[in-house]
């Protein structure tokens, strides 16, 4: 019951916000803040509920309620230690999104959180989901909002982004729909039990063809929102031209629930077909990783060089899915968690120098330090992070990633740490170029205000936190060993 | 026949005696008022009639028709779809430099003809509901004749009609000679003798092509786009909504009682017009300019939808198709009213420039269109959602997958133009709306209510479907 609070909360906020701005635009911003706030501290609360809970291994909350019982769909959440961090990722992002907000939003304002809190509420919805009908519903809700989002406070560009955006996440979803269609008529016609329930759904027999057909339609959706390679080609165009905060979201967050799909439905609701299937996403992984990279390195739009990034980090979530290794599992947990900091930290800053130099091209940049010796601090250890130095998430979750692979897959996985090289080397690149060498604008700046200090100051901690002790979270993911067979061994 | 089988058919000489009545008070000289309230209040005696006689039913009254579940299902959508039209008519035709009365007679007749196809199973009262139907909308498309467009969509639609008017007779005289029954019972029978003959197959392909024809499906889509634009606004909803439900629901009627389906020609035949439909119908709506137009274009894709549902030709199917229609109806009518509420007496409002930063204007009035935009798109939340997830279980449930691979592919191609309206929508525009008085507040105010409420059941429908469908169940298993 307190997961449809919280998503109940995040609605109604996003309601209130509208409303309340038609009065007093300025109250939007403190109704956002407070609503995910709210949430933030009931995903907080939980943490003891969960180490109470006996066994650690599974789902400590279950929900079901009744919603079109004519066609077995139920309402039904249901919270294990892998959406719980997904979760306390979603609203810790989502506070500070509204932060980021803050200043840079002026006009409609009260829509612009609108749309800000039903995405998050979206996005929430697919980690907690354990109806297909419920979760296909989710995905589809984060969408709309997002897109209103670029396309109202994007940039130049944005008309052309968020169409891109839009049209290729909702091929990928209606092809994921008719898998879902497929699997609840096969289920059905075993067992007489028309089901849209996930638990039910894990037990259905599937000969390999029909398995290997419906996993596709499920894996394209979740690899298009991942995304891999062929299918990125959106990704570089909706983050340049979004507005900060919907960097923020679609960096830290709705890459995330490509992933979170792969895990929680392609693994154990088709084992065989995915471990068929597994040594094509290792390639495929492993290219987004090498060509990502080398993209990142030849941009000269900040905004959109971090999106490459993404794109090489989301490949070792990939390879380390497709890897069958605990290990690597658990860096694929860590991955997600630290990308979605590091990588949302980034974009935080390219909004920062854009509100301050009105441009994202970094040949117009240069020699910043001087000027903003907090933000050139910060983004030294935030690029740092990103490029995965020793002692920050993001090393360990590559780390294990990699540890994990070698074992079944040594050639690839060694071509994979060259993303590594290579990701050192575009992190640099871009440092150098922002805020070393000589002072290039003419724009008076001003260092970092308290509130965006805070902003850094938060997520550095986290990402150090996460580099020291990153027990803690590799805990709550153990049993996630047990989703497919092969990761037992 | 005697008495006890008139009882089913209550509602519809209601229907029919409101065109009379209607006639009386124009001979009165009363007002478009009065009328309209009449109109309105005869509208709900039909469907208290329909309530009323509802355990009477599945009813035979033959040979010409029956009254069953499905027959009273489709006539509540059609008799909706009226009241909402009706309502709609009154601010659109004051305004308007017509005399607006005899237009509700018009109306009314069209929607007998309308009903009177759900509940025929005789070739004579098909054709005589077609023609009714046919007949009342030449003339209701060209009612402001001193309009550009409107004579030039009369026109058309009475050239195409009368045109395929003359195919559906033939193909029924083709039927006729081989299976010596104008009864779709009769023909049923007759069946396994007459299945294969060339003859009989030609019949029922030159039926396709009148049906095909009144639901716009691609070949037969050319009148569409031409007569949605000139006709007046609440004609077009009209056309959109009651005309394509009469149509489809006798359609169904035809292909259940002579088990259309088991032909492989016949499936072929209408998965390739599904198809075609499909992707002609999104592709011409890409790069649309005008409103009505584009909705025009997108009700040929739905109709192709639509047909999906209809292919399996299994219980599902009907369910779907039936939902389908409900959702659809709903989520037209919305959006047709927003278009008639913007039109002012010399604009129809159906460029695209009006609508550009509508939502900062008149955030309730867009904030439907929108709504209704996201329906017929798909996207959760909406009607138009589930009632494509019905469509699309019904079709994977009997593993049609090439029609539904192109309902996937073509509705991906379909969001781009309703985001593109959408967008339009909330663009920024410079001129801010004069907001004209309203001669009649009252009908203004209802008709904004009205819309409160369409899109208020697009939203409920989309959330919690279950009473809707367990309705649809109900009356389905009345046959």
């Amino acid at each position: 019951m307190i997961l449809i609070w919280m998503l109940c909360i995040l609605l109604a906020g996003g309601i209130l916000c509208w409303l309340a701005a038609q009065r007093q635009p300025l109250l939007a911003r403190w109704i956002a803040l407070i609503t995910v706030s709210a949430d933030l501290l009931i995903a907080c609360w939980l943490f003891p509920v969960y180490q109470a809970f006996p066994d650690n291994s599974s789902w400590f909350i279950n929900y079901q309620a009744n919603w079109i019982p004519a066609l077995g769909v139920s309402f039904h959440v249901a919270l294990d230690g892998f959406s719980h961090i997904l979760l306390l990722l979603t609203y810790f992002l989502g506070i500070l999104a509204v932060l980021c907000s803050w200043k840079e939003v002026r006009e409609r304002t009260g829509f612009y959180f609108f749309n800000l809190l039903w995405t998050l509420a979206g996005i929430s919805g697919v980690f907690i989901a354990m109806d297909l009908f419920l979760f296909y519903f989710c995905w589809e809700i984060m969408l709309i909002p997002m897109f209103l989002l670029i396309i109202l406070w994007g940039d130049v560009r944005r008309h052309y982004a968020a169409y891109k955006f839009f049209l290729f996440t909702q091929a990928g979803s209606l092809l994921m729909l008719l898998a879902i269609l497929a699997l609840y008529f096969i289920h059905g016609q075993q067992t007489g039990n028309y089901t849209f329930d996930y638990f039910a759904l894990l037990q259905t027999a599937l000969t390999p063809s029909t398995a290997m057909w419906t996993m596709l339609g499920f894996l394209i959706a979740f690899v298009i929102k991942l995304p891999a390679v062929p299918f990125h080609n959106w990704l570089p165009d909706a983050h340049g031209e979004a507005p900060t905060a919907g960097s923020l979201l679609l960096a830290g967050l709705l890459l995330k629930t490509g992933a979170y799909g792969i895990i929680r439905f392609v693994l154990p609701i088709f084992p065989q077909a995915a471990a068929d299937i597994a040594p094509w996403m290792i390639l495929i992984g492993v290219a987004g990783i090498i060509y990502g990279a080398l993209l990142a390195f030849s941009q000269t739009d900040l905004k959109r060089l971090i999106a490459y990034t993404s794109v090489s980090h989301m490949g070792f979530v990939l390879v380390g899915v497709f890897s069958f290794s605990s290990i690597a599992m658990q860096g694929v947990v860590m991955q997600i968690l630290t990308h979605g900091l590091s990588t949302g930290a980034l974009f935080l800053m390219a909004g920062m120098l854009k509100e301050r130099l009105h441009t994202r091209d970094i040949t117009k940049m240069g020699g910043l330090w001087t000027s903003m010796p907090r933000l050139g601090g910060m983004a030294i250890l935030l690029t740092m992070a990103s490029a995965g130095l020793p002692a920050l998430g993001n090393f360990i979750a590559e780390f294990f990633i990699l540890l994990g692979t070698f074992s079944n897959n040594p050639v690839l996985s060694i071509i994979a740490t060259l993303g590594l090289i290579l990701s050192a080397v575009y992190s640099l690149r871009m440092m150098q170029k922002v805020f070393m060498g000589p002072l290039i604008s003419t724009v008076p700046v001003v260092d970092l205000s308290a509130r965006e200090l805070i902003i850094l100051t938060a997520l550095s901690i986290s990402i150090v936190v996460l580099g020291l002790f990153p027990q803690p979270v590799i805990d709550t993911v153990h049993h996630l060993s047990t989703i497919h067979p092969l990761l037992h061994e | 026949m005697n008495e006890l089988q008139l009882i089913p058919l209550l509602p519809f000489i209601i229907l029919a005696m409101a065109s009379v009545v209607t006639i009386l008070l124009i001979a009165f000289r009363l007002s478009h008022t009065v009328i309209q309230v009449t109109g309105f209040l005869m509208m709900c005696l039909v469907v208290f009639a329909t309530w009323y006689v509802r355990d009477t039913l599945p009813e035979e009254v033959p040979p010409l028709f029956i009254v069953d579940g499905q027959a009273a299902l489709f006539t509540g959508v059609i008799i909706f779809c009226v009241l909402v039209i009706g309502l709609f008519s009154y601010i659109y035709f004051e305004e308007r430099e017509e005399n607006p009365k005899e237009y509700y007679i018009l109306l009314f007749l069209a929607t007998l003809g309308a009903a009177i196809l759900t509940i025929s199973q005789h070739f004579i009262s098909l054709f005589i509901g077609l023609e009714l139907l046919s007949v009342s909308l030449y003339a209701l498309i060209a009612y402001l004749r001193n309009r550009n467009n409107a004579v030039e969509a009369g026109m058309k639609y009475l050239v195409l009609a009368a045109l395929s008017s003359a195919f559906l007779l033939f193909g029924m005289a083709l039927i006729y000679m081989e299976a010596g029954s104008m009864k779709f019972s009769g023909i049923a029978e007759k069946l396994p003798q007459v299945s294969s003959s060339p003859l009989f197959l030609m019949g029922l392909g030159t039926i396709v092509v009148a049906i095909g024809f009144k639901l716009a499906l691609v070949p037969f889509h050319l009148w569409a786009a031409d007569v949605y634009q000139g006709s007046p606004t609440p004609v077009t909803a009209f056309i959109a909504t009651i005309s394509k439900i009469g149509t489809f629901a006798v359609l169904l009627r035809f292909a259940q009682t002579i088990h259309l389906q088991q032909y492989p020609l016949i499936i072929a035949i209408f998965s390739v017009i599904a198809i075609s439909s499909m992707i002609v119908g999104n592709i011409l709506a890409l790069r649309q300019q005008n409103l009505k137009r584009l909705l025009a274009y997108s009700s040929i894709a739905h109709f192709g939808y639509l047909l999906v549902a209809f292919l399996p030709g299994n219980e599902a199917g009907t369910e779907a198709a039936a939902f389908y229609l409900i959702a659809y109806s709903i989520t037209l009518l919305s959006a047709f009213g927003v278009i008639t509420l913007l039109s002012s007496r010399e604009h129809e409002a159906e460029t695209l420039d009006i609508y550009t930063g509508l939502i900062w204007r008149r955030p309730v009035v867009a904030t439907i269109l929108a709504i209704s935009l996201f329906s017929l798109a798909g996207i959760p939340l909406t009607a138009g959602f589930l009632a494509k997830f019905f469509v699309l279980s019904a079709g994977v449930q009997q593993a049609v997958w090439l029609p539904l691979a192109v309902l996937i592919l073509t509705s991906v191609i379909g969001l781009y133009y309703y985001l593109r309206v959408i967008n339009t929508l909330f663009g920024t525009s410079g001129t801010a709306d004069v907001m004209q008085k309203t001669v009649h507040p009252f009908f203004h105010v209802s008709t904004y209510i009205t819309l409160v409420v369409l899109a208020g059941m697009l939203f409920w429908i989309g959330v919690f479907p279950g009473l809707v469908l367990q309705g649809i169940r109900l009356f389905l298993l009345l046959h």
